[in-house]
């Protein structure tokens, strides 16, 4: 189990097994050992250096070298704290969509996987809520962007339609206009796809935040690549300040990323992640599972 | 940042602002290191140590600066792009191929993701924005195929220049894996030089997976050089620095922005400047 950490901290506690006490020593090392590990799974450091103040004050008060494996023991400590830190009592992934017709609006930065995802929800929602679902997308930039989500709502069921494109209209328009329909058309839930943009972006982030006050979402998810590096937190606190974000999206968690990102976004928003991304596929969408990430995030 | 004694504490903080760069802990501290040799208990200030910590990363990162100019060399030029999902290969092509039309080169684009939805759509739009035929099938045909075909006709019409787009896949899909390595190998059994340049779009927001990235597509695709797209969000992209001290692969461009004209060949200096958060004059 937790191969990467386990190896690290096997050559500090080898040996040590029966003696009686841990020095300081040994335990600044220990601590040393996991911030490294840490790192190397992509955690942000600010999140590291929270992560392991909370580790150290729970180490100190257990009886580590009187256990068997003195190493296993705290990896076991460390690995209780990240599903604790993950969000280990959160409910299984749900939305609040029931007050149709309710809007999800999503956010993002550049190819983060919003589109996808809202396709692969679109599929959640129509597949075992028997929802009907209208796909919106607000992406006016990238090219091909609404044919994208068109074709997704297409594939993701018989309930799902997409939208007609107006092409020319501005995104707090067709927001407008998609609300309209909704209401109109008897839709139980209308998904608002974004364009991608920086999160330093100040027009883009304007109109963003413009977005969700004339829609009013019940969720507003913020989609993150799971291979994300540090910059997690400065992303993850920049659309939190702007936006009222309920949720978060890890997406391509079936990469061999260690997923470092879930833990830092979720430490800086408080936020709950409501789904992963596991796939190119619309069925590619996993519920959040606490234990499954911790163990990744230490290289299981 | 005052003046200050460049002790233990001092470093330590140094490496940290490297780390948050995604530079990773063993090469954050090898350039710390290096920041310490003869100042080490100095005075210095806050401007100086930004500069020593640049041209320490600039040093690792100046041997692999390499500026390309695509419509230049072996006629026709095959170009891969290949990389992970949503990495911004398709844009990138998109803004090389606004290059070509004002250096007026006979290109083709290629759109070799046949899997994606409106990957097709999306590089049609970028060929007639830059004026540049784009070859394609539909979604669901076989990419090795289109692939052969474009390079077949490329020698047949005397194109300079072929830039070929592939879907985004991750490196640990062995499957995904092994339909590139086809479109590899079905492109040299027409040119064996060929394809001329493989290119991987790196994602600057990605942390430590970029070197397993590198050293996957590296092994199936014949990597070449490399692209970092997305450098003008908050991402410093560090991680092309230990990519640069583990690889000896060139770093073409960087992409700082959507637009066709937010493509800029790399600059080790700027890189590095921008890395330890030096303006730009
Ligand atoms: N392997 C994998 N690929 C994914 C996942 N989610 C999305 N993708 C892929 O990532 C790429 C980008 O996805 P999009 O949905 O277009 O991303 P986006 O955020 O809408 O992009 P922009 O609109 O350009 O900002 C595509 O190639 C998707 O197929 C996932 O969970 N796993
Ligand atoms: N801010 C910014 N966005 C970029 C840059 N390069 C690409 N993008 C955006 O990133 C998103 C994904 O780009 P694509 O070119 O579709 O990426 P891709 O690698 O072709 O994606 P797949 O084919 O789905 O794997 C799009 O929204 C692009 O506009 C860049 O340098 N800066
Ligand atoms: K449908
Ligand atoms: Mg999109
Ligand atoms: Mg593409």
């Amino acid at each position: 189990m937790f191969d990467a950490l386990s190896e690290r901290l096997g050559s500090i506690f080898d040996g040590l097994t029966g003696r009686g006490a841990l020095s300081d020593k040994d335990v600044s090392e220990a601590l040393r050992e996991i911030r490294v590990a840490l790192l190397e799974a992509d955690v942000a450091l600010p999140v590291v250096k929270e992560f392991v103040e909370k580790v150290k004050t729970r180490a100190v008060g257990e009886e580590v070298i009187r256990s068997v494996k003195p190493g296993q023991q705290v990896i076991k400590i460390v690995y209780d704290a990240l599903v604790d830190m993950l969000g280990a009592d959160e409910e299984e992934s749900h939305l609040r969509v029931d007050t149709p017709p309710a809007v999800v609006m999503m956010a993002g930065l550049q190819g983060s996987g919003k589109t996808t995802t809202t396709g692969k929800i679109a599929k959640r929602l129509a597949d075992r809520g028997k929802k009907k679902v209208l796909l919106a997308s607000l992406d006016v930039r990238r090219p091909a962007a609404m044919e994208q989500l068109a074709i997704l709502a297409k594939q993701a069921g018989e309930t799902v339609s997409s939208l007609p494109i107006i092409a020319g209209q501005l995104p707090a328009d067709i927001a407008r206009r998609a609300m309209q329909a909704a209401k109109i058309g008897g839709y139980d839930v209308l998904i608002l796809d974004t364009a991608g943009r920086t999160s330093i972006d100040e027009q883009m982030m304007a109109e963003a935040a413009e977005i969700a006050a004339i829609a009013n979402p019940s969720e507003v998810l913020l989609v993150a690549d799971a291979l994300t590096g540090q910059d997690a937190v400065e992303t993850a606190r920049r659309f939190h300040e702007r936006l009222p974000l309920t949720g978060l999206v890890l997406t391509r968690m079936d990469g061999d990323g260690r997923g470092g990102a879930a833990l830092s976004m979720r430490a800086v928003t408080g936020l709950p992640i409501k789904f992963l991304g596991v796939g190119e596929k619309l069925d590619g969408l996993d519920a959040f599972d606490a234990k499954r990430v911790a163990g990744r995030i230490l290289g299981q | 940042l005052g003046r200050r004694k460049l002790d233990e504490d001092t470093l330590e903080e140094l490496q940290d602002l490297l780390i948050t760069s995604d530079m990773g802990t063993r090469v954050a501290a090898r350039v710390t290191k290096g920041l310490a040799k003869g100042r080490f208990d100095k005075e210095i200030s806050g401007d100086e140590i930004r500069l020593a910590l640049a041209e320490e990363i600039e040093e690792i990162l100046k041997p692999r600066e390499k500026v390309v100019d695509f419509s230049d060399g072996p006629r026709p030029r095959i170009v891969l792009f290949v990389g992970v999902n949503g990495s911004g290969k398709t844009t990138t092509i998109g803004k090389i191929a606004s290059k070509l039309k004002d250096q007026g080169a006979k290109a083709l684009l290629v759109a070799g993701d046949t899997f994606r939805a409106a990957a097709v759509e999306q590089l049609k739009v970028w060929g007639a924005r830059a004026d540049i035929p784009v070859l394609a099938k539909d979604t669901g045909a076989d990419a090795a195929g289109l692939v052969y075909e474009a390079v077949e006709r490329a020698k047949a019409q005397d194109l300079d220049l072929v830039l070929v787009d592939t879907a985004g896949r991750l490196q640990n899909k062995a499957e995904l894996m092994s339909e590139l390595a086809k479109v590899v190998r079905v492109v040299r059994k027409i040119d064996p030089d060929a394809p001329h340049d493989v290119i991987l779009v790196l994602d600057a927001t990605v942390g430590q997976n970029a070197l397993s990235q590198v050293e996957a597509f590296r092994h199936t695709a014949g990597v070449t050089g490399l692209v970092m797209t997305k450098l003008d969000g908050t991402a410093k992209g560090g991680v092309l620095v230990a990519i640069a001290e583990a690889y000896d692969l060139p770093i073409h461009f960087i992409g700082i922005g959507e637009k066709a004209e937010d493509l800029r060949p790399f600059s080790a200096e700027a890189f590095a400047k921008a890395l330890v958060g030096i303006k730009a004059p």
